[in-house]
C-alpha cells in the first residue's frame, strides 16, 4: 500500500480517537456538573439567603443595581437557628443513632444469611442471590407500605402473638423507633448481606481445614479466620447501610412515630410544609458535612480493595 | 535406605480403607504400612484416589470402611485439631491476613504453648527454611517459593507425628521444584518426621521418597523402592506410568534354566526374560516391557540366533543434549523407542535417519508383566 | 466436599429469606380481601382490582411514571455507559478525581438533598415543573447506577480480547462495537433495568421536582398510605411488584438459558 496514504489514513484515526474519546468523557462529565455540582452550589447559596413571600421564597443573594455597587446579602441566621433551636441537634444526633444501631441490627441479621449462602450447595448459590436481590427491585415505598399492616396495633404481628398465647395486650410497635429499625434492617438489608456473600463465597475453604489441621476448633476458626477476611465485606456492608439511613425520610415518616426525630424527615418538613427553602437548604448542607466523613471513609476503603484485588 | 516395613510394628497402618463419594469410588480397599521416619510417596494421575487418601489421614474426609491406626492408635475417633498429623496444602492455604510469623505461631498458639517458647520454636523453624530475614511480611509480599517454604515451615512447627503434604512443589517452575525436591529431603532428615507426599510427577517421586506407591483408579498398584518400581514394574499401568518403555507382546513357549523363552513376531529368534516366582507356563499369553536406555542399537547385526534381536529403520532421532533418542520402525510396523547416550556423536559410527538398524537387549533388561 | 447445608446454616437461610418475603406476601394475599380491612381476612374478591382499574387519577400516575422510567432509563444508559467507559478504559485525564467523584456521590447521596437540589436548580433557570424536570432528575441519579455497573464489568472483562482485535487491525471504535459492546451487553441490560427500577421506585426526588399535573405512581401510592391503608394500594402494589419479578425473572432465566447453550455447545465441540 502507498505509504503516504497508510500514513494519512493512521493520523485521521488518531484524530477521530482523540475526538471519541474527549466526547465519551465530556457528555457525562458535562451533564454531571451542570445537574449535580451546580445544584449544589444553589443549595448553598440558598442557604445563606432569607425566607420571603416571593416566587421564588427567598431573598437574592446579591444585587448589582445598574450604576449603583455590587452587594451581597448573605446572612448566617439559618446556620445560626439550627444550632441554637435544639431541635435540629436533636435531630442530627437521632439520625445518626437510629442509622448505627440499624446497621448493627442488619449485620447481625444479614450475617448468618451470607455465610449460610457462600456454604450452600453451588447449584443453589445463583438462585440464592437472586432471591436477595429480587426484593430490592421491588418498590421500597410499597415493601415498607407492607410493615404496616403486619406491624399496627391491629396488624398480623399482634395477632399471631395474641394466638399464640404470648402477650394479653397488644404490642406497641408502630409509630415507634423499634418500627423504624426493623423498616431500616429490611429495606437495605440486601445491602449488608450481597458485599458480606462476595467476601465469603471467594474464602479458600482449605484456610478453614488448616485452621482445623494447626489445631484450632470450628468456632475459634470462625472469629480467627472467617471474620478477619470477611471484614472488607462488613466495611462496606456497613457503610452501605449506614449513608442512607441517616438522610432516610420515607421509613420514619410512614414507620416511625410523631416523636421520632431524623432529619430527613425534618427536611422534608421545612421545604413542604413550612415554604422555608432557606432554612431546608441550610439542614441539606449540614447534612451532607455530616455525611461527608463516613462518604470519604467509604471511598477510600473500596479504593484500597479494588487495589487489594488487582 | 531407612525404610523398614517388615522390622518394627508398623508406624502408620492404613487397613482395608474406602472411600465413596455418592457412586464413585475414591478410594477402594486400600491397605498399607509406613514406618516410622520413612519419606513415603502417593503417586498417581489426577483422580486416582491419592489427594482423598491423604484428606483421610488428615481428618477432612471420612472413610467409608477400613481403619486409620497410627502407632496403633485410631484416628477415626479424632477430628482434625486434635490429630497429631499436619498437612502442607497445595494452594498452601496461608492465612492472608496473617504475617510469616502468624501463620507460623498460629498452631502453637492453638495449644497455648507459652509465649516465649512460640517466639522461640517460629525462629527455630524459620531458620531451617531459611525465611528468617521475612518474619514480618505478608503471605502476598511473598514469592511463590517463598509462600511454599512459609506452608512447610507453618506445618512443621508443631512438630507433627506425620506430615502430610498435599502436591507441595506443583505451584513452582520446574528449576525451583527440582532444587526444592533436594531440600525438602534435607529438612526430612534433619527432623526426622514421617512425610507422606502426594504427587503425579514420577520423577518427583522418584527422588525424594523412600518408598512409592502407585495408585490406579483408586487401588494401590504397586508399592516398592523408587529403583524396584522402576527396574521390575510389575503392571504395564506401572511400567508406563514411570518413565518411557517399550511393550513386547508375545506367547510363552517354554521356561528353561530360570529364563522365559517368548515367540514375537519381530524378533526372529524370539525373546529372552528372567521367569518370576509366578509363573508363567509354557503357552501363556505374557507381556515384556523393555526400558529404551536398555536397547543397543547398532548398524550391523548380532550373531544368528540371538535373543532380543530385532532389526527396522530409523525414523526420526531426538537429541536431549545428553541422550538422544531413536525411534525405530520395525517390519511388522511397530515403533520401538531407544535411547543412546551421547558420548559417540562426535566417533564413528554415527547412525542417520532412514538407515536400517540392529535393535537388541541383554535377557536381564526383559522384564515380564503380570498380565 | 459435603454437599447438604448443616441445621444451622439451613435456619438461617429459611428466616431470613423468611423475613424478606412474607411481608411482600401478606401484602399480596390482601389485595384480594374481601373487606375494606388489610389485616383480617373476610373472603376473596377481586373487587380492589376493579377499583384500581377504574381509579383514573391513579392510572394517569401510572402512566406519567411509565413514561418518566422508560425515556430517563434509556438516557441514563447512553450516559452512564460513557461514564463507566471513561472510568474503566480512558485513563487519566483532567479533572478525573471530580469526574468519579460525581459519578460515585449519587449512589450515596440522600434522596431528600439531590431532590432538593434539583429542585433549587429548576427554579433558577425558571424551568416550568412537571414531566420534563422529573425525567432530568431522574437521568442524573439514575445514571450513576449505570456507570458503576458498567464500569465493573469492563474491570473485570478480559483485556486480551480487545487486544487481540486491535491486533487484527480493528481501530479503538471499531473494536469497542464489535468485541467490547457484545461482552458487556449483560451488563448493559442490568443497568438499564437498574435505572427503570429506580425510577418507577422514587418518591423523593420525584416529589421536589414535579410539578402539578405531573404526579407520579408513587407519590399517588404515598398520599394515599397517609391517608390510610385500603386494599386498593396493596392491589396496585401486587401489579407493580409482579411486573417487577416477572421482568427480572425473565431476564436472569434468559441469561441463564444464553449460559447452558453456551456450555452445551461448547461440551458438543469439544467431545
Amino acid at each position: 500500500m502507498n505509504e503516504r496514504v497508510e500514513r494519512e489514513r493512521r493520523e485521521r484515526t488518531r484524530a477521530w480517537g482523540l475526538l471519541g474519546r474527549g466526547s465519551v468523557i465530556a457528555s457525562p462529565y458535562l451533564w454531571l456538573l451542570f445537574f449535580f455540582l451546580v445544584p449544589f452550589a444553589i443549595v448553598l447559596k440558598i442557604s445563606v439567603a432569607e425566607v420571603q413571600l416571593a416566587i421564588p421564597p427567598y431573598t437574592p443573594l446579591f444585587a448589582w443595581p445598574e450604576g449603583g455597587s455590587f452587594e451581597l446579602f448573605a446572612v448566617g441566621d439559618n446556620y445560626r437557628l439550627l444550632i441554637e433551636d435544639s431541635l435540629y441537634i436533636r435531630a442530627y444526633a437521632n439520625s445518626l443513632k437510629i442509622a448505627a444501631i440499624s446497621t448493627a441490627l442488619a449485620l447481625l441479621v444479614g450475617f448468618p444469611i451470607a455465610y449460610a449462602m457462600a456454604r450452600a450447595p453451588r447449584a443453589w448459590q445463583a438462585t440464592l442471590v437472586m432471591l436477595v436481590i429480587l426484593p430490592f427491585w421491588t418498590s421500597f415505598l410499597i415493601r415498607v407500605y407492607a410493615w404496616i399492616g403486619i406491624l399496627k396495633n391491629e396488624g398480623m404481628l399482634n395477632g399471631v402473638l395474641r394466638w399464640i398465647g404470648v402477650i394479653d395486650e397488644p404490642l406497641i410497635i408502630l409509630n415507634t423507633d423499634i418500627a423504624v429499625y426493623i423498616g431500616i434492617v429490611y429495606s437495605y438489608l440486601p445491602f449488608m448481606v450481597l458485599p458480606l456473600y462476595a467476601n465469603l463465597v471467594r474464602m479458600d475453604r482449605s484456610l478453614l481445614e488448616a485452621a482445623a489441621d494447626l489445631g484450632c476448633r470450628p468456632a475459634g476458626a470462625f472469629w480467627k479466620i472467617t471474620v478477619p477476611l470477611a471484614r472488607p465485606g462488613i466495611v462496606a456492608g456497613s457503610f452501605l447501610v449506614f449513608i442512607p439511613a441517616v438522610g432516610e425520610f420515607v421509613i420514619p415518616d410512614l414507620l416511625g412515630g410523631s416523636g421520632t426525630l431524623m432529619i430527613g424527615r425534618i427536611l422534608w418538613t421545612e421545604f413542604f410544609s413550612n415554604r422555608d427553602w432557606p432554612v431546608a437548604s441550610a439542614v441539606a448542607v449540614i447534612l451532607l458535612l455530616v455525611l461527608i466523613v463516613p462518604i470519604v471513609l467509604f471511598q477510600r476503603h473500596q479504593q484500597r480493595q479494588r487495589e487489594a484485588e488487582a | 535406605m531407612r525404610a523398614n516395613p517388615g522390622g518394627e510394628a508398623a508406624f502408620l497402618r492404613i487397613e482395608g480403607v474406602s472411600k465413596r463419594f455418592g457412586s464413585v469410588t475414591a478410594v477402594d480397599d486400600v491397605s498399607l504400612d509406613i514406618a516410622r521416619g520413612e519419606f513415603f510417596a502417593l503417586l498417581g494421575p489426577s483422580g486416582c484416589g491419592k489427594t482423598t487418601l491423604l484428606r483421610m489421614l488428615a481428618g477432612f474426609e471420612t472413610p467409608s470402611a477400613g481403619a486409620l491406626l497410627l502407632e496403633g492408635v485410631d484416628l477415626a475417633a479424632l477430628p482434625p485439631y486434635r490429630r497429631p498429623v499436619n498437612m502442607m496444602f497445595q494452594s498452601y492455604a496461608l492465612f492472608p491476613h496473617m504475617s510469616v510469623t502468624g501463620n507460623v505461631a498460629f498452631g502453637l498458639r492453638q495449644d497455648r504453648v507459652p509465649r516465649a517458647e512460640i517466639t522461640a520454636r517460629v525462629e527455630e523453624v524459620l531458620a531451617l527454611v531459611e525465611l528468617s530475614g521475612l518474619a514480618r511480611r505478608k503471605p502476598h509480599q511473598l514469592s511463590g517459593g517463598q509462600r511454599q517454604r512459609v506452608a512447610l515451615a507453618r506445618s512443621l512447627v508443631k512438630r507433627p507425628k506425620l506430615l502430610l503434604l498435599d502436591e507441595p512443589l506443583a505451584a513452582l517452575d520446574k528449576k525451583l521444584r527440582e532444587q526444592t525436591q533436594f531440600e525438602l529431603m534435607a529438612i526430612q532428615q534433619r527432623v526426622g518426621i514421617t512425610f507422606v507426599i502426594v504427587t503425579h510427577d514420577q520423577d518427583e517421586a522418584m527422588t525424594v521418597a523412600d518408598r512409592i506407591a502407585v495408585m490406579d483408579r483408586g487401588r494401590i498398584a504397586q508399592v516398592d523402592t523408587p529403583s524396584a518400581i522402576y527396574e521390575a514394574p510389575r503392571s504395564r499401568y506401572v511400567a508406563e506410568f514411570i518413565g518411557d518403555v517399550n511393550i513386547f507382546e508375545g506367547r510363552a513357549r517354554a521356561v528353561n534354566g530360570g529364563d522365559v523363552m517368548v515367540e514375537q513376531a519381530d524378533a526372529p529368534a524370539g525373546l529372552a526374560a528372567p521367569a518370576r516366582a509366578d509363573g508363567p507356563a509354557a503357552g501363556d499369553a505374557v507381556m515384556l516391557a523393555v526400558r529404551p536406555e536398555k536397547i543397543e542399537i547398532a548398524p550391523g547385526p548380532p550373531p544368528p540366533g540371538t535373543a532380543n534381536a530385532m532389526a527396522g529403520e530409523v525414523t526420526e532421532i531426538g537429541y536431549l543434549g545428553s541422550v538422544s533418542t531413536y525411534r525405530v520402525r520395525l517390519d511388522s510396523g511397530k515403533t520401538v523407542v531407544s535411547t543412546q547416550t551421547n558420548r559417540l556423536r562426535h566417533g564413528g559410527g554415527a547412525i542417520d535417519r532412514g538407515a536400517r538398524v540392529h535393535l537388541s537387549w541383554p535377557v536381564e533388561a526383559s522384564i515380564l508383566l503380570r498380565s | 466436599m459435603r454437599r447438604g447445608l448443616s441445621g444451622i446454616n439451613l435456619a438461617a437461610l429459611t428466616l431470613g429469606f423468611a423475613f424478606l418475603y412474607i411481608p411482600i406476601l401478606l401484602l399480596i394475599i390482601f389485595s384480594f380481601n374481601e373487606s375494606k380491612l388489610v389485616t383480617v381476612w373476610a373472603g376473596f374478591s377481586t373487587k380492589w382490582y376493579v377499583a384500581m382499574v377504574e381509579n383514573a387519577l391513579l392510572l394517569d400516575a401510572a402512566w406519567m411514571t411509565l413514561k418518566v422510567a422508560v425515556v430517563s432509563s434509556t438516557v441514563a444508559l447512553v450516559l452512564g455507559t460513557l461514564a463507566g467507559i471513561a472510568l474503566a478504559r480512558l485513563g487519566r485525564f483532567p479533572g478525573r478525581t471530580l469526574f468519579s467523584g460525581m459519578v460515585y456521590a449519587p449512589l450515596v447521596m440522600p434522596e431528600v438533598i439531590t431532590g432538593l437540589s434539583m429542585l433549587l436548580l429548576f427554579v433558577a433557570l425558571s424551568w416550568a415543573r412537571g414531566y420534563w424536570t422529573v425525567t432530568v432528575a431522574h437521568i442524573t441519579f439514575s445514571m450513576a447506577y449505570v456507570a458503576v455497573v458498567v464500569q465493573s464489568r469492563l474491570l473485570t472483562m478480559d483485556r486480551s480480547l480487545e487486544e487481540a482485535a486491535m491486533d487484527l487491525g480493528a481501530p479503538p471504535v471499531k473494536t469497542f462495537f464489535a468485541v467490547t459492546l457484545p461482552i458487556i451487553s449483560p451488563a448493559l441490560v442490568a443497568g438499564w433495568l437498574l435505572a427503570f427500577t429506580l425510577s418507577l421506585d422514587d418518591l423523593v426526588i420525584a416529589s421536589f421536582t414535579s410539578g402539578p399535573g405531573s404526579t407520579t405512581l408513587p407519590m399517588k401510592i404515598y398520599s394515599q398510605v397517609r391517608l390510610g391503608v385500603t386494599p386498593e394500594i396493596n392491589a396496585v402494589s401486587t401489579v407493580l411488584v409482579g411486573i417487577v419479578s416477572i421482568g427480572v425473572i425473565a431476564a436472569s432465566l434468559i441469561n441463564k438459558r444464553a449460559m447452558v447453550i453456551r456450555e452445551r455447545e461448547a461440551q458438543a465441540a469439544d467431545p
